[in-house]
């Protein structure tokens, strides 16, 4: 199923940065990983306190139904149990609802029903992890159970039961109604295509089904309130401390310099790691209850049913388009299901946020969509997996709809889409739903792509598998599957962008030693993505000296500077760029040093080959090292220098990056079983400057890992009594080694004009754009069957039954 | 983590100290060998017994001996030892198509054999291989030892012949001339149980199918097995065309459930192709074509 | 019940209840948190640890069926603390940058060592074939099998140039 030997040989440039160091950007070995490949990493589960007790957490067997009765006496009997906390206990301190992170509420333990399956009940502190899940079996809860709401679609209907009755005089499950573009507009362009000869509607009904990050460490924490001091420690898996720590405080109202969050190392976060979950808040109550430090990590299940999903976009596309290729507009339509709490995290005003991007990287006349929210008996959430807040499914959305119209109209899709890629010339680009993306050169970039894929190649070799098929032979059928995307990451600007209040702008700190060595302070949070080493890097740029000579502190709220943390892509774009900052800042007082050193004017010194140099004089010149010794020292400074060099900035994005990306996926699919292998994956990312491109190119591999499980395997569906279809690694399939090709990896590179290297962020792109091309395969290899679209994920029962006319439908169980 | 709940544990010494362990912990004692079935079971608490008796040690239930015209697997062979093995890959590749799709490398290091004919599935890609082989299943008590055909060794999905005091000890597979054999799954994952699949054990005298064994797993096939396919090849050319019928026969017959893996309809259809083709390749390796 | 197991060649003995699971045992009671620990279901691999030398998953083995046996952890790979003596294995896996968040690498290290002291030249298709029960959810695998090649072919070339000094 892999390729051959053919690509296993790292780049000559990786291998020789295994043996050395750079002074800035190139691939270098990560700091980390001498302690991750020793096992001598810290996750959440790895911390041990003193007299540390464990958590469990009881959970709702059923998706709906009226909490009657709950009898803790048999658990609070057991031996090792210390203390048993139901909802009526936490609604006496005022904490059994939390706001969600989009003014909802959301319950911590359920109080007067539950909303969904794996909903948390009631929890548990024992002496030891194996005691606290013994005593979950001796809590008895007497249920009384409700119709659920399960199928999205019908949430809306008269008779539907309403999920949310916690709720003052609501009476439907609907959330909201929200709307991006020009309705006029584009109703209009749509109308003269609907009357015009040589024009033509192209609509499809497409599912983003309901899918998990699944971080291969589940949720946890371990909260040390000090009976003492007051102060709250919490250890936790957040992508966001420092947003955690102020919600922590306003939300159980300790004071905010009283509590720290430490995210230790992190084993993959993908969103899920973004909000907060009943389980951290039960593990702090627990600790305040027992005055002793307790820990509570989900298991696998817990993850999986209760923690943050992703997409459960129902769309609507329809494409106004000329009969010889010319995308006009496009209108959308969504039904999002967001399950029992309105808890996805968005940082626009708008409850669907980013969804706007949806026009994605085509020139259009108009565009317009419109999104409803539902709430349904399922787990909350919405926004995770690396989606850049809905821009996942807007990517998918409209790459589909255009291989759509390439098949109803008879055109091969890289020539659509060539046809109707914005141009260089067009940007800074300003898109009908008001985007303004800063940089690309989109036909470059598919172009590089088609050409390293040998597209024309492999439309002859699909030609002739398609003749020998009709003569008989028992051969796969190809596709070749197409995809460009456009992102729009590194959240955000704070005029227009904010989390519950707090704008989106990161702190940095850089203090540098007298010897010139240096200490990087950073709020967001590595996950996996190397910033231990890209920070580093960044700072020794900018200063002329080794990476290897700057730590980066990340992942504690007591040592590090404010910041909203790591997700949708925007540690590079916003962390990264108050890091090139703060050390510009740095050499700049290091600029004053060195002239009182060289007893010259500060104007007269140029920075060269990472030193500060008097312009013209041979020799006159001073390393940040010997400048941080001269700053620490007795030297004479100038009026208004105290000294050291250390420095804070922070950094407000003026736009967002928009990295893009243009991809082609080669695949067979066995027309006697409908089973997919994917031959070939060939990725093409313009993601702006590469700062270590080695860590660029293996985020890139991991979101189109995320790619081939999403369009063939992933899903969580849901039976009629709102049952979990996917609570387990045994029904939530993500892919192994042998379902994933050896990638095929190119770039182009556009600099961001906005961003102080000329980056943008990266860690999503291949997520977002890898899904449709993987699905565009596989339609296109149907495509002799007639068939037009199917949903995700085209496991093989999918695929065989859309080529026998009869698409399953994904979200429901399948009957 | 889910962690399972308490119970006792014993090691055994040795196959009669094994089975006295059983006999004195009476119904609710399991034993345990590669535990791979048992133990998630038990973590999720829908398996609590009050015993466990290890069985790891009894090096007596090892090892894939030629035995005659038969080959032997000690019920504590493990699936990575039949994958390995140069007797299975002569004899019966039936086995080695199979093993190669059970599970995952790790898993197959500890799971055995006898193991996976115990668990029951009804998924289980051994049982449905051995039904086709025609195995015979050695069970032992303190009385001494029985056979039983595989074909009448499972009961029901996870019930088997094996009384709470007895062991699987071996599997007995027949070699027989001119034979041919595979097995096909289809799976939406690597490592995941079957959707559908099937094994076929095609014997050849020149053109003719003299006998044949068709296994399902996962379709609601009795016993695993597709008998009336069977009995439609015997006799017939071993043609494309027999095997089509046969697969069409099988598909008829077996009686699969909707699941996340697929609706009935698409399941029957997986088993009239995967039947045809493992009978195809089961013919082509008879005549000693792959 | 008392169970006495070389962990890292060492002896260590302690008293378990029959129902510890083996990554518990390493972990919690020996402190030895290098294997983790992903999922309930012996699918993921995070907890692969060498059980007599062969890699097996530990959330699926009872410590008191380890009594008596070998059991290697990423704890015990390196023959010191220096760059210079990781194995290759892991030397690997940081030249070709075959980790992430790092979470599923003790357990990738143990099988491909394993693979390696088995056949010293796998192909690309045969160590995706010996990873395919563990899963990484950040390298899609592609650096992992350039990782473990990276550490085959520094193998062969140690063992050449041994060759050719004798």
């Amino acid at each position: 199923m892999s390729a051959g030997l053919e690509g296993v040989r790292p780049p000559e440039e990786w291998i020789r940065a295994a043996v050395d160091t750079p002074r800035g950007y190139g691939a270098m070995k990560r700091k980390e990983d001498a302690r991750f490949v020793r096992g001598r990493g810290n996750y959440v589960d790895d911390v041990v306190l003193p007299g540390m007790l464990h958590g469990a957490v009881l959970r709702s067997p059923l998706a709906h139904a009226r909490i009657v009765a709950v009898d803790t006496s048999a658990a609070e009997a057991h031996p090792k149990v210390r203390a048993v906390i139901t909802g009526e206990a936490l609604a006496g301190l005022g904490l059994s609802w939390m706001p969600t992170l989009s003014q909802d509420t959301e319950a911590v333990l359920a109080t007067d029903k539950v909303r969904f399956q794996g909903q948390e009940v009631a929890f548990v502190v024992a002496d030891d992890h194996y005691a606290a899940r013994d005593a979950l079996d001796l809590i008895d809860v007497e249920y009384e159970p409700l119709d659920p709401v399960v199928d999205a679609t019908r949430a809306l209907d008269e008779d539907a039961p309403v999920v949310r009755d916690d709720q003052d005089g609501r009476t439907t499950n609907h959330i909201f109604d929200w709307s991006s573009g020009d309705r006029a507009a584009t109703d209009a362009v749509f109308a003269q295509a609907q009357a015009r000869d040589d024009e033509r509607v192209v609509t499809a009904d497409i599912l983003y089904p309901r899918v998990h990050p699944a971080p291969l460490e589940t949720c946890g924490a371990v909260a040390d309130m000090d009976p003492v001091t007051g102060k709250l420690t919490l250890w936790t898996t957040t992508q966001a401390p420092h947003a955690h720590r102020t919600l922590y405080a306003m939300v159980a109202g300790l004071p905010e310099h009283k509590i720290r969050v430490v995210s230790p190392d992190i084993g993959g976060g993908f969103g899920n790691k973004v909000g907060i979950y009943p389980g951290y808040v039960c593990a702090i109550v627990g600790s305040i209850l027992t005055g002793a430090p307790v820990k509570w990590v989900e298991d696998r299940s817990e993850n999986l049913m209760s923690t943050s999903f992703a997409r459960d976009y129902h769309m609507r596309g329809e494409a106004a388009v000329t009969a010889d290729g010319r995308l006009r507009a496009v209108r959308v339509h969504v039904l999002a299901d967001h399950g029992a709490f309105n808890a996805t995290a968005q940082p626009t005003a708008f409850p669907a946020g980013f969804f706007g991007v949806f026009t994605g990287s085509y020139d259009l006349e108009a565009a317009h969509c419109a999104v409803t929210g539902v709430y349904t008996n399922k787990a909350p959430g919405g926004v995770a997996y690396a989606c850049s807040f809905r821009i996942t499914e807007a990517v998918y959305l409209v790459e589909r709809l255009v291989d759509v119209v390439a098949h109803d109209l008879g055109m091969d899709p890289a020539e659509l889409r060539m046809r109707n890629l914005l141009r260089s010339d067009q940007f800074p680009y300003r898109s009908p739903t008001g985007w303004e993306y800063d940089s690309g050169d989109y036909p470059h970039t598919l172009q590089v792509a088609l050409d390293k894929a040998g597209y024309d190649d492999l439309r002859r070799e699909q030609a002739d598998l398609r003749r020998r098929r009709e003569a008989g032979e028992d051969v796969p059928l190809r596709g070749i599957g197409l995809a460009f995307f456009t992102e729009a990451v590194g959240a955000g600007p704070r005029r227009s962008m904010d989390i519950l209040g707090l704008g989106m702008a990161d702190g940095a700190e850089l203090r540098v030693h007298p010897t010139g060595k240096a200490v990087l302070r950073v709020s967001c949070q590595s996950q996996g993505q190397g910033h231990e080493t890209t920070f580093a890097q960044l700072v020794a740029a900018e200063l002329g000296i080794s990476p290897d000579d700057v730590d980066v502190v990340h992942g504690d709220t007591d040592q590090t500077p404010f910041g909203l943390g790591t997700y949708g892509s925007r540690s590079t774009p916003v962390s990264g760029a108050a890091t090139a900052i703060v050390a510009r800042k740095v050499r700049e007082r290091a600029r004053i040093v060195a002239a009182a050193m060289m007893e010259a004017n500060p104007e007269d010194l140029e920075w060269s080959d990472g030193s500060w140099q008097v312009k013209g004089v041979a020799g006159a010149s001073r390393t940040i090292a010997e400048i941080a010794l001269a700053a620490h020292s007795n030297l004479e400074l100038p009026d208004g220098v105290e000294g050291h060099l250390d420095a804070t900035c922070v950094y407000n994005p003026p736009n967002l990056t928009y990295p893009c990306g243009a991809y082609v996926c080669v695949v067979d699919v066995d027309p006697g079983t409908g089973a997919v292998t994917v031959r070939r994956f060939v990725a093409v990312d313009d993601c702006g400057v590469r700062i270590n491109p080695m860590i660029v190119e293996g985020q890139i591999h991991g979101g189109l890992a995320d790619g081939i499980g999403m369009a063939l395997m992933e899903a969580i569906a849901f039976d009629l009594d709102g049952n979990c279809l996917g609570g387990s690694f045994m029904d939530y399939l993500v892919p192994t080694a042998l379902e994933c090709p050896s990638w095929e990896l190119g770039e182009t590179v556009t600099p961001s004009p906005h961003h102080p290297v000329g980056a943008k962020g990266v860690g999503e792109s291949a997520t977002v754009g890898s899904p449709p091309a993987v699905v565009n395969a596989v339609i296109d290899a149907l495509a002799p069957h007639g068939v037009r679209h199917a949903d995700m994920p085209l496991t093989p029962a999918a695929v065989w039954s859309a080529m026998q006319g009869r698409p399953l439908r994904t979200d429901l169980a399948i009957r | 983590m889910q962690v399972p709940a308490t119970f006792g544990y014993e090691l055994a010494p040795d196959l009669a100290g094994a089975l006295a362990l059983l006999a004195r912990h009476g119904p609710d004692a399991r034993p345990i060998a590669g535990g791979h079935s048992l133990l998630p079971m038990m973590k999720l608490r829908l398996a609590e017994p009050t015993v466990l008796v290890d069985i790891n040690g009894l090096t007596e239930l090892g090892g894939i001996t030629v035995d005659g015209d038969a080959i032997r697997f000690g019920a504590m062979v493990r699936h990575a030892e039949v994958l390995d093995s140069a007797v299975v890959a002569e004899h019966l590749p039936i086995l080695r198509d199979a093993e190669r799709v059970i599970a995952d490398p790790l898993v197959r290091n500890r799971g055995t054999v006898g193991g996976s004919l115990c668990q029951a599935d009804p998924s289980e890609d051994l049982s449905a291989a051995f039904s086709a082989l025609g195995a015979t299943v050695v069970i032992t008590s303190r009385d001494g030892e029985r056979t039983v055909p595989v074909r009448e060794f499972h009961r029901g999905p996870y019930e088997t012949a094996v009384a709470h005091d007895e062991l699987v000890t071996a599997v007995r597979v027949p070699i027989r001339p001119a034979t041919g054999s595979a097995y096909e799954k289809v799976e939406r994952r690597t490592g995941d149980w079957a959707v559908a699949a099937a094994g076929a054990v095609v014997s050849l005298d020149g053109h003719t199918v003299v006998r044949a064994g068709i296994g399902l797993a996962a379709v609601g096939a009795e016993h695993f097995v597709a008998a009336e396919a069977e009995e439609a090849l015997r006799g017939a050319p071993a043609t494309a065309e027999s095997f089509a019928e046969a697969g069409r026969i099988a598909a008829e017959h077996c009686r699969p459930t909707a699941d996340q893996r697929g609706p009935v309809d698409y399941k029957r259809h997986l088993v009239g192709v995967l039947v045809a083709r493992t009978c195809h390749r089961a013919a082509a390796r008879a005549r000693g074509e792959v | 019940m008392e169970i006495t197991v070389t962990v890292n060649g060492r002896e260590v003995t302690r008293d378990v209840e029959p129902r510890l699971l083996l990554t518990h045992f390493l972990r919690d009671h020996l402190r030895l948190t290098g294997t983790h620990w992903g999922c309930d279901t012996t699918t993921c691999g995070a907890c692969t640890v060498r059980l007599d030398g062969v890699p097996v998953k530990s959330c699926t083995v009872l410590a008191v069926m380890a009594d008596g046996a070998r059991v290697d952890t990423v704890e015990g790979l390196a023959a010191g603390m220096a760059e210079t003596d990781l194995d290759p294995v892991q030397q690997g896996f940081v030249a070709c940058h075959g980790l992430q968040c790092g979470f599923c690498t003790p357990g990738m290290l143990m099988t491909t060592r394993a693979l390696l002291d088995r056949d010293p030249d796998p192909s690309p298709a045969t160590i995706r074939e010996a990873i395919s029960g563990q899963i990484c959810r950040c390298t899609g695998y592609e650096n992992i099998v350039r990782a473990v090649r990276w550490a085959a072919e520094a193998e062969q070339q140690a063992a050449t140039t041994t060759e050719v000094a004798r």
